[in-house]
This record gives structure tokens, sequence and C-alpha cells, in this order.
């Protein structure tokens, strides 16, 4: 998930059709691009359940039921829990910084906001060890304290929080960027204080944007492996989020099992889908009703 | 922090929300990255230079390079296609698939992984017809492909598509109207106006590809020299405890990534200056 594309999917407008194609280059077109995307989006997407279900749903359910499974599901929601909400707080305060103030450095600040897109997963759990592990810069340290970040939850936070770091600054700059300060100014002048104006003028603005970048940033907590899959020592019961489980059960053979976890994700991946496209329609029909 | 301001303003909270933003970002990206690096230049050169240059790291740069420039060169080409059909053909269950198009960006790697492993494998949906032709799919070359293909997908439709959809039909119409074919249309009037936004998606593909993991550990079947990408030697390297091999490698590996960021970023200044003029 890159900010790329998000980001001008919000402030798109209905496309324009009008074609010079003839009628026969128009079906050809258009019968490739869906043995493209069938052969590499519908197909897998249905080899999930499929897969999953390959035993009926009474295995289905087993596979879910196991205290492993169920340990697992705790360990990402938790995960989620505190990594999209140390991010959202941090999205709102650098996109107020950027978006409403010119100031020198302000391009070096958003290429390092944009910095963990472009760095591996795995070396992104890699620099987590090298600080936190055994052999690392605290490593140490925190042995003597009886500290475990590494191979312990307290690592697959981190490492979560650094790759999940940029999705909703990303989606919150451009958008408070082209709203501009003029409403914010307006209720300073007239007698609000600071938090009042971000509370009542600037949120309401950003409701929607906001909360697309929440959607975005909880889906990739949730589903982030290699760079979790580095820090978390794959302990099971212990220190395995979902997307590891998947990884043991596949590895044991279990496939129905592993594709029945498996399509939990799945789903968690198309109600993002769904709730990501319900809202660029919310925020065009507002922006439509904006004079 | 108020020396900063190149233009003064009553909206308050500048000095807390930029300080506590650089505090966070210094924290969680800035000071681990350059650890990583920290640690690797206390290497003597030598080592750096032995270590880089061991055929097993060659031969996975060389793959993953490889099948990295195949994977974004076949998005460039079926990411303009759809991004094409998308913005200018009607036809139902349209804004269904514009919809899926994100899949791959919201569905976690491991899933992806082990679901296009069983669909390529000897016995899958898939493998069993290419089998016959002696088409190995699953845990080979072509598999890592097939994986890269997949999360790389959205990049180039979702470069193209903004651009294609604020294209002036009217050059369109003058060109036709001048006498000019469907063909020659397209490569002399449109092509030029999407480049910019054609390698910028192709490049952004390129450069998720040459990091990618969880796809990939699944389908490539991993053997040394033959199909183990960068990133799995990284987490193999670190799994044997060789801290300085992993760290060296990851470092080699993020300054290429930084170089193919910094490519991005001028296409797109290029790309705005472009369609400004």
């Amino acid at each position: 998930m890159n900010g790329i594309g998000t980001n001008t999917a919000l402030v798109k407008s209905q496309p324009l059709v009008r074609t010079h194609e003839s009628k026969w280059a128009k079906w050809g077109l258009t019968l490739l691009a869906f043995g493209f995307l069938g052969l590499f989006l519908l197909l897998p997407l249905a080899a999930i359940f499929s897969e999953g279900l390959k035993k009926g749903w009474s295995a289905y359910w087993t596979a879910l039921k196991e205290p492993e499974a169920i340990s697992a599901i705790k360990l990402t929601l938790l995960v989620a829990a505190i990594a999209v909400p140390a991010n959202l707080v941090f999205g709102i305060v650098a996109s107020w910084a950027i978006a409403k103030f010119e100031f020198r450095g302000k391009q070096i600040l958003i290429t390092l906001i944009d910095l963990p897109f472009s760095v591996s997963p795995v070396i992104s759990g890699l620099i987590f060890v090298l600080i936190f592990g055994l052999q690392g810069y605290l490593g140490p340290w925190l042995r003597e304290h009886d500290i475990k970040i590494i191979f312990a939850v307290p690592g697959i936070v981190l490492a979560t929080v650094f790759i999940t770091f940029p999705f909703i600054a990303r989606e919150l700059i451009p958008l408070m960027e082209s709203q501009g300060r003029d409403e914010e100014e307006a209720a300073l002048s007239l007698g609000a204080n600071g938090w009042q104006t971000f509370f009542l003028v600037t949120l309401p603005n950003i409701k929607w944007g906001l909360l697309y970048g929440v959607i975005l940033c909880n889906a990739r907590a949730m589903g982030e492996f290699g760079a979790v899959s580095v820090v978390s020592g794959h302990i099971r019961g212990m220190t395995n989020t979902l997307p590891l489980h998947v990884e043991i059960l596949y590895n044991e053979y279990q496939f129905v099992a592993a594709f029945a976890v498996a399509s939990l994700l799945a789903l968690l991946a198309l109600a993002t889908l769904a709730l990501k496209k319900i809202l660029e329609w919310k925020v065009r029909s507002e922006s439509e009703a904006r004079p | 922090m108020a020396f900063l301001l190149k233009r003064r303003t009553v909206v308050p909270g500048f000095g807390l929300s930029l300080g506590l933003t650089v505090l966070y970002t210094c924290l969680v990206v800035l000071i681990p990255l350059a650890g990583l690096f920290v640690k690797s230049w206390a290497l003597p050169w030598a080592e750096i230079g032995e270590i880089l240059s061991a055929p097993r790291v060659v031969a996975s740069f060389k793959l993953t390079f490889l099948t990295s420039l195949i994977a974004a060169s076949l998005n460039l080409v079926f990411g303009l296609l759809v991004a094409w059909v998308l913005v200018r053909y009607r036809f139902p269950g349209k804004s269904l698939l514009d919809a899926l198009v994100d899949l791959p960006f919201a569905l976690p790697t491991a899933v992806a992984g082990i679901t296009l492993t069983t669909l390529y494998a000897r016995n899958g949906w898939i493998g069993q017809y290419l089998e016959p032709y002696g088409i190995k799919a699953a845990y080979s070359q072509l598999g890592i492909v097939i994986a890269l293909t997949f999360i790389g997908l959205p990049f180039v439709v979702r470069t193209v598509q903004p651009v294609l959809e604020d294209l002036d039909p009217e050059s369109e119409d003058a060109a036709y109207s001048l006498g000019a074919g469907r063909l020659q249309v397209f490569t002399k009037v449109v092509l030029p106006l999407l480049w910019p936004a054609l390698l910028t998606g192709f490049a952004l593909s390129f450069a998720r590809a040459l990091g990618e993991y969880g796809s990939v550990v699944f389908i490539a079947g991993n053997m040394p020299m033959k199909t183990e990408v960068v990133s799995l030697l990284i987490v193999t390297r670190l799994e044997e405890y060789d801290y300085a091999g992993a760290t060296t490698i990851a470092a080699a590996m993020l300054l290429m990534s930084f170089v193919v960021l910094l490519i991005v970023n001028l296409l797109q200044w290029w790309s705005r200056r472009w369609q400004a003029a």
C-alpha cells in the first residue's frame, strides 16, 4: 500500500468516456484486461476460500477455534490497537505542522516520513534486532534489566509502528494542504482558541480522509509479515500474529487450517477495499456539494 | 522553532506540532535506520567487499534485479491496459473491478504467497495445465516473477489512471479530424502524455519488488544460487547469527532502494512540470 495511488483517488473526478476505437478493439482490450485481472486477482481470491473450505465448514471452524489461532488473533488485534493510534496521533500532528505552516526543511521532513515505504520489510525488522537484540546496541543493558523486546511483543509492536508509520500522515498532508488555512484563521480571529479551532474546524474537514488513512494503516498493521517475522522468534501461542500463524500451519502441511486462517485475513482485505471505496465515494460527493 | 518559519501566521501550534513530528520521526525512523548504516560502516572495507562479492550474494542480487525488472515490465504493459479499460470503457462490474485492483495492497503478503504457490504447484488449479508442457511455475524463477507481478500490479494502474482521466480529449479529436489512424493517435498523442506516470508506476513497482519477502518465500523454493532473493538471504544470515553479513547486505539493498526512490521523486517532479506545460 503506497500513498501514491491513494492520494489521487481522493480527488478523482468522474471520467469522460468518449472513444474512437472500433467495437472489436474495445471488446478485445476489455477481455484481455479481464483475463489478466482474473488470473492475478479473482483466481487467487477464490482459491483462498476454496482451499479453506475444502474439508467442509466444521474443519474450517476447528482451525479457527484452535487455542493458537485464538491467541494469534488476540495478538494481532493488540498490535494494531497500539500501532494505529500511535500513528494516528502522529499523522495529525505531522500534517498540521506540514500543511498549515511554511518552514525551512519541509521537503526533507516529508521525505523522511515517506522513507518506511521504500524499506524492505525484512530490513524493517532487522534494524530493531540491531538495536534491541542480544548483539545489538542496547542488548547487554536490556539483558541486565531483564527486559525482552526482540522475540517478544514489544518488538512486534515496534516493527509494525515503523512499517505503518507513513500511512495516515500521507493521506492527511495533501488533504490539509488543499484545504489551506483560511477557515482556521477565520475561527481564530473570531476568538476561538487553538484546540477549539482544531476540533471544531479542522477535524470535521479531514474526518473522511483521516478514516481512510486509519483503514489502510490498520490493514497493513494486521497483515504485516516480513518485518514481524524477523523480530517475533515464532514462539507459538506467544509471539505469533495471524500472518505468522498462517506460515507455521502451511509449513507443517496443515493446508486447510492455513487457508482457513488466511481467509480471515482475506476477509479483512476485502472489508478494507469496500470501506475504501465507500469513503472515496463519500469524499467525492462531499467535495462536489461544496462551492 | 519559530526561526524556521518562512511566513508568520495566526494559526498556533507550530513549535509543538513540528517538535513532536521531528521527535517521533527521529525515534521511529531515523535512529533505527542510522543504526544499520553505522553498524555496517564499522566493518573494514575489505570485509564489506568480501561479503558482497561472495558468489551466493552476487547470484541473489542478480536474481532479485532480473525478476523485479521482468515483473515491473509486465505490470507496465498490463497496468496501462487495465487503466485504459477502466477509464475509457463502460461495462458491468466496472467499479467492482476497479476496487479489486488494490487487492495486492490490502492482502497480507503471506496469504498471497501461500495462495499463489497452491495455484501454481504441480497439482494446482493453474499448475496442472502448465505441467504437461514442462513448465515449472512454483519453486522456480518463474514463480518469483508471478509473485512479484501480483504485488506490484496496482502501482502502474493507480499512477496512470488519474492522468488518463484528466487527458483532454480535444487533442485526440483534433488528431483524428486531421486524418490520423488509431494507432498513430495512441503512440503520437496519448502515449507521450502518459510516459511520466507510466515510468513512475514502473519504478514504484520495481522498488516494491526489490524488497519483497512474504509473497516470494513460499513460491520461490529458496535454493541458494538459483531461487534465493536478497531479502531471504538477509533472513538466512540473521538466523545463522551472521550479523555482519545480514547488516552489510541489508545496507547495500537499502542504498539501492533509496536510489530508486530518488528516481521516482525526479520522475514525479518531471511529470508535474510536464502536466503544467
